[in-house]
């Protein structure tokens, strides 16, 4: 058994919260480099130009890439021989994301009730997804998710008779529909199987997953290359201004399902795709 | 083709602007996003005055992230327009001539600009970075109450945009994608 005090958890959820929303992880730098090479319309390019200085600003000056830092989702994955101390895992996680969206001047987006609508101030509650691993270590995943893409993102609960091809067709509209608003080029992280909030979850995790890695699953690793090209010839390209690159990466993510049904979560993210890992 | 115009905008170069143009605007333009055109609208109902005179003038959709000390503002983008698409129509006809935003908007504020001779920018969405040094002041004019969602009046420099929607009901989120599509 290993012991590990909770404020350890606040404070690196704190410097995370800040790092995710100045810094981008180097594979989605690779991607922007790639995508300004590729991308034919001169509007794009000069979008995608836009982005790249933003990014070197943002990281230069520490003006967050985007001013909408999002509602932090927080990933802690514990292994079962830890015993926490100090007081409430939860509470720490948001004590947290308070001290690093409040300290690292990041816009407070959340409210406290979805329909009453009264700003936290604070930018708490995060969103939080615990799992139990084996070992005695606790990996911390933090992607602050803005909401101009969370609002496009699809559930088709499909029928098994749709198969693959109504699994490809659910995530084209999903993205044809998203469009200019998703931001894009954007990073669409899919869930196929489980049930309806496990897809979700499933859609959500795949986009914490670095955008140069394909899936380990052989049909899955062909629908991800296969998608990536087709969306990338509906011709939304960068800010929905017209081009080649709508997306970055397809990154999906399986699990089993009952007999009667094919859940499919399509997550959009925009091309802000967020998130700090660290392993504590 | 890359113009420059002031803020607030004049009817005759509104009418210049074509979807597609890329566009530097210089001037005063004013922040707003979900609560406050709610509060806008209440207040319009209620016959109140709003806080900012719309006629001639541009607002910008974007709550922005909180200013460090020294700076005017923190990261500044523009974010979804479609969310304001209830309340744009009544705004237009009102005699506001410009919004920045992002993404699509319905065919009735469409219609609406057309009607009123206005005309719809898009930012680029997630360079809220870049766009911050574009803007020399800002100042909170009402709704201080809403933080990220206040209403600012804002002095902008060069702000970069490209012309979506133009007086003439075009529409570039159309156009272009049709030019790159290979369905």
């Amino acid at each position: 058994m290993r012991i590990v005090e909770v404020a350890k958890i606040t404070e690196n959820i704190k410097e995370m919260c800040i790092e995710a929303n100045h810094f981008l992880s180097r594979d989605m730098e690779e991607c922007f480099q790639r995508a300004v090479e590729k991308e034919e319309s001169p509007l794009g390019r000069q979008v995608l130009g836009q982005l790249q200085e933003n990014l070197e600003i943002a990281g230069r000056d520490m003006i967050p890439i985007c001013q909408d830092t999002g509602m932090a989702v927080v990933f802690l994955e514990v292994g079962q021989d830890v015993h926490f101390e100090g007081g409430s895992v939860e509470d720490a996680v948001n004590e947290g994301v308070r001290q690093g969206y409040t300290e690292g001047f990041l816009r407070k987006s959340v409210v406290k009730d979805p329909l009453i609508r009264e700003n936290t101030r604070d930018n708490t509650p995060a969103v939080i997804h615990y799992s139990l691993v084996p070992g005695d270590e606790v990996k911390i995943t933090v992607a602050p998710k803005g909401f101009g893409s969370e609002n496009m993102s699809r559930i088709f609960m499909l029928k098994p008779a749709d198969g693959i091809e109504g699994v490809k067709e659910a995530i084209l509209t999903a993205v044809r529909e998203a469009g200019p608003n998703a931001c894009p080029p954007m990073v669409v992280g899919v869930g196929i199987g489980g049930t309806f909030e496990k897809c979700a979850f499933l859609a959500k995790k795949a986009l914490t997953r670095d955008v140069g890695v394909r899936s380990e699953i052989p049909y899955v690793k062909e629908m991800e290359e296969e998608l990536l090209e087709k969306i990338n010839r509906l011709g939304i390209g960068p800010g929905g201004l017209g081009g080649r690159i709508t997306a970055m990466a397809v990154n999906i993510n399986t699990y089993p399902t009952h007999i009667a049904g094919l859940p499919v979560a399509v997550n959009i993210c925009c091309h802000v795709n967020r998130h700090a890992v660290r392993t504590i | 083709m890359d113009k420059h115009i002031t803020a607030p905008l004049k009817e005759d170069e509104i009418k210049d602007l074509r979807a597609g143009d890329y566009v530097f605007i210089t001037g005063t333009i004013y922040t707003a996003r979900d609560a406050a055109h709610k509060r806008m609208k209440e207040a319009l109902d209620a016959g109140e005055s709003l806080p900012f005179d719309v006629k001639g003038n541009v607002i910008y959709y974007m709550g922005p992230s909180p200013a460090r000390e020294g700076r005017p503002i923190g990261s500044a983008g523009p974010t979804t327009a479609s969310r304001m698409d209830r309340y744009a129509p009544e705004l237009l006809d009102l005699g506001l001539k410009g919004m920045i935003g992002k993404g699509k908007r319905t065919q009735e504020v469409r219609d609406a600009i057309v009607r009123n001779g206005a005309v719809y920018f898009a930012a680029v969405g997630g360079a809220g970075a870049l766009l911050s040094q574009r803007i020399k002041s800002a100042e909170v004019i009402a709704y201080d109450d809403l933080g990220a969602e206040a209403v600012r009046k804002l002095e902008v420099e060069d702000f970069p945009v490209i012309v979506v929607m133009d007086s003439q009901g075009n529409n570039l989120y159309e156009t272009a994608v049709l030019e790159y599509r290979q369905e």
